[in-house]
């Protein structure tokens, strides 16, 4: 910033002593409007190749570590790939038969299914949950920062300490949980055995894993809210459930939606804590895409890389269009 | 003041250059260990499925010894076992294979499809000594591709106590029926029956196996009816209560976990809990997985195999060949098999584990008795077989179907 003032005022000058007869004061905003750049050189040749300078870096990383591995993600779900033609790396284009493979397989349509109630479920009850903790914290009592920072724990721990621990708690035998219910005199649950209940295991774990997040941001964008509103809400004889519905929830919309945005794509992909508990079984009942894609490429001694990818690759494109939708509803709201 | 515009330009063409050079060396990468392999040519690789020795190790220490002897420099990683396969099939797609390669022995015969090993005709190693059975796992279309450092397999381990307070003479066990009628007898004195482990992986394949074979059932047959009365075995079992639920999400380490309590009769599990069973702090004892109508089941062979990846430098196979006889020598096969908790691959060596360690006897029957998975050449057949059965198993005992249903949808899956 300091740059690109020092020289156009350098330039003024020069533009000073070369038309003195003007006057100064519409020579030095001619001067000044003109557009330059972060460099201090008027847009050009050497302008360009200094932006690609800086562009290059960026570029770069992008190319290397996000384009040519979705290229490599695709080229693998279009090629029949065995071992031997992995090794060989001469498989033999199929087109979008693999797709076909993993559209005609019985875990399809299952598998979908899980996906969708996952994460929806998932999105709405850690949305909730947030959304009353962020307003309950935004009280400032005694303590709340303390308690706040608590909440976070399940965001702290490693994936696999929390799943692992929550697959023992959720054990049908020696689990705390059916020793809870034992106590107060309900059956014992299957929770991760039985296929009625293990998709809804992973998914209470999955809320509890994911309500920090959307507790810090929904956090944040409450500070963000001017207390002067509420004041005046509160002179016009707003109750606080009002103050909620009026001021709050829609101030809030654009960070909802942010948060929503992340927390979808965060859920769809979500594998580890599937994996970790039933390894998306028992028999295909707590399966998403993204424990199927990983049982199709890795989970099985003779790895099937195809059908995997294409998979992988349909969540992908899953993500892209929620994240499309999610530029156009912000591209209305700020024309709007 | 003029300068601050100049200056900033080199600083501009240097990043420029540091991005190329930053992306140069990304690139060359992927080709830089061949390089550095072919530049060095003394020192060897070696990768194994033993994470659990670090540097200085007993293990890394018989590598480093065999390096010696032949004159090269040994650099060895050890892997997780199930990373294993996956990170080869990555290494010989970039020419980056290790010289010398230990692995789980179901995987042999998926690599040898890949074209990753070299067969014993290329790389002249002798596996006249491993117990034929064994060496089967290895060996696929008439050819073998590596030789046996290791074999475990399956047994029952029993509680003495649990069966003594329950009235039961473990003799009496002898077939399904009897051992059904021993389980019945420990959960009326308050016990818990067996303990096994089903989950939805190799690993549950691997332990409903015995049974399978012990009904008489054929791998390429899942829905025969022996297989039908081996998966009703153990829905039974779980039904009445004589097994807990939780093995459908039993790893053989839960699965161990619950034998360790002391409130399990029976366990069915590995040569490698030896070590840990001595620890439990009761009186436990091993018997072979009976069959459905006596006599003893096949149980699955476990355990390594060396192999020798191929590689573009076929001068390299003769030290990789002196490495691996070195490794599965008489006497350091007797070490390294005693560190492993393994049974030895050659009855020489077995001997000599039983005349120092008389526990270990009924596990070499055992091992023995034992049938690899990919063995009467299923080869690359068997990964997709075992996948329908765990599926199979999960699905019965979870009551998402029953053991007939799940069984015949296995089947229709193979094919």
């Amino acid at each position: 910033m300091n740059d690109t003032k020092q020289s156009s005022d350098r330039r003024s000058a020069h533009d000073r002593s070369g038309a003195a007869t003007a006057a100064p004061s519409p020579a030095l905003a001619r001067a000044r409007s003109r557009p330059t750049s972060q460099l201090g050189v008027p847009p050009g040749g050497a302008w360009g190749r200094a932006a690609w300078g800086f562009l290059a870096p960026v570029t770069l990383y992008l190319i290397l570590f996000y384009a040519y591995p979705l290229y490599r993600n695709l080229d693998l779900s279009l090629r029949n790939y065995t071992v031997r033609s992995f090794v060989q790396g001469d498989a033999p284009f199929t087109g979008l038969e693999n797709y076909q493979k993993v559209l005609d397989d019985p875990t399809f349509a299952p598998a979908l299914l899980h996906t969708v109630v996952f994460t929806a479920v998932c999105l709405v009850f850690q949305y909730a949950i947030g959304l009353a903790l962020a307003v309950f914290f935004n009280q400032h009592f005694r303590l709340s920062a303390t308690l706040r920072a608590l909440f976070l724990v399940p965001w702290l721990l490693p994936l696999i300490v929390s799943a692992s621990t929550w697959s023992w708690m959720l054990n049908s035998d020696s689990g705390i949980v059916n020793a809870a219910l034992h106590t107060v005199g309900i059956d014992p649950v299957n929770w991760l055995t039985s296929p009625s209940w293990s998709l809804a295991s992973v998914i209470i774990a999955n809320i509890w894993i994911g309500v920090p997040f959307n507790l810090v941001v929904l956090y944040s964008g409450l500070q963000s809210i001017p207390g002067s509103l509420y004041e005046a809400a509160a002179l016009d004889g707003a109750n606080a459930w009002q103050r909620f519905w009026r001021i709050t929830f829609p101030l809030l919309r654009p960070v909802s939606a942010i948060t929503l945005l992340l927390g979808l794509v965060y859920t769809l992909k979500v594998f580890d804590i599937i994996w970790i508990m039933t390894k998306g079984g028992p028999a295909d009942s707590s399966t998403t895409f993204a424990t199927w894609s990983y049982q199709l490429g890795f989970g099985n001694l003779l790895p099937a890389f195809g059908p995997g990818a294409a998979v992988g690759n349909l969540l992908v494109v899953a993500a892209l269009v929620f994240g499309l939708i999610y530029v156009r509803v912000q591209r209305k709201q700020a024309l709007s | 003041m003029h300068s601050t515009s100049r200056r900033r330009r080199p600083t501009a063409a240097a990043l420029t250059v540091l991005a190329v050079a930053v992306s140069a060396t990304a690139c060359s990468s992927g080709s830089g260990g061949s390089a550095s392999k072919d530049a060095d040519s003394g020192t060897y690789t070696i990768w194994d499925p033993y994470p659990q020795f670090a540097k200085g190790s007993a293990w890394t220490k018989l590598l480093d010894q065999c390096g010696t002897e032949a004159g090269v420099k040994i650099k060895r990683t050890g892997f997780d076992t199930s990373d294993l396969s996956n990170k080869t099939l990555l290494a010989a797609q970039q020419g980056n294979s290790p010289d010398v390669l230990i692995v789980d022995n179901p995987v042999v015969s998926t690599l040898a499809e890949a074209g990753v090993l070299t067969t014993t005709d290329d790389n002249k190693l002798d596996t006249s000594k491993a117990d034929p059975n064994l060496l089967a796992a290895g060996q696929s279309g008439g050819k073998t591709y590596g030789t046996p450092i290791g074999a475990n397999t399956l047994a029952l381990y029993y509680n003495k106590d649990v069966l003594k307070a329950a009235g039961v003479d473990v003799a009496s066990v002898k077939d399904w029926k009897s051992l059904t009628a021993a389980l019945e007898k420990v959960k009326k004195a308050g016990k818990k029956g067996i303990t096994f482990s089903a989950i939805g992986t190799e690993e549950g394949s691997f332990q409903f196996l015995p049974w399978f074979w012990g009904s008489g059932a054929q791998l390429t047959d899942l829905d025969s009816a022996e297989s039908v009365s081996a998966l009703s075995l153990w829905k039974g079992w779980l039904d009445k209560g004589y097994a807990p639920n939780s093995v459908i999400n039993n790893t053989q380490t839960t699965s161990w976990q619950e034998f360790a309590s002391g409130d399990y009769a029976f366990a069915e599990n590995g040569t490698w809990q030896l070590a840990n069973a001595g620890k439990a702090g009761f009186d436990y004892g091993v018997l072979p997985i009976p069959g459905a109508d006596g006599g003893n089941a096949a149980a699955p062979t476990g355990g390594e195999f060396v192999t020798i990846p191929v590689q573009d430098d076929a001068g390299r196979y003769a030290t990789s060949q002196k490495l691996v006889t070195c490794l599965t020598s008489t006497a350091n096969l007797y070490d390294t098999d005693t560190t492993l908790s393994y049974v030895a691959p050659t009855s020489e060596v077995q001997d000599k584990q039983v005349a120092a360690n008389a526990e270990l006897k009924p596990w070499v029957e055992a091992v023995k008795a034992a049938k690899g998975r990919t063995s009467d050449d299923l080869g690359t057949k068997y990964p997709k077989i075992s996948e329908q059965m765990w599926k199979a198993v999960q699905s019965a005992l979870s009551g998402a179907d029953s053991p007939k249903n799940a069984l015949a949808k296995a089947q229709s899956a193979v094919k």
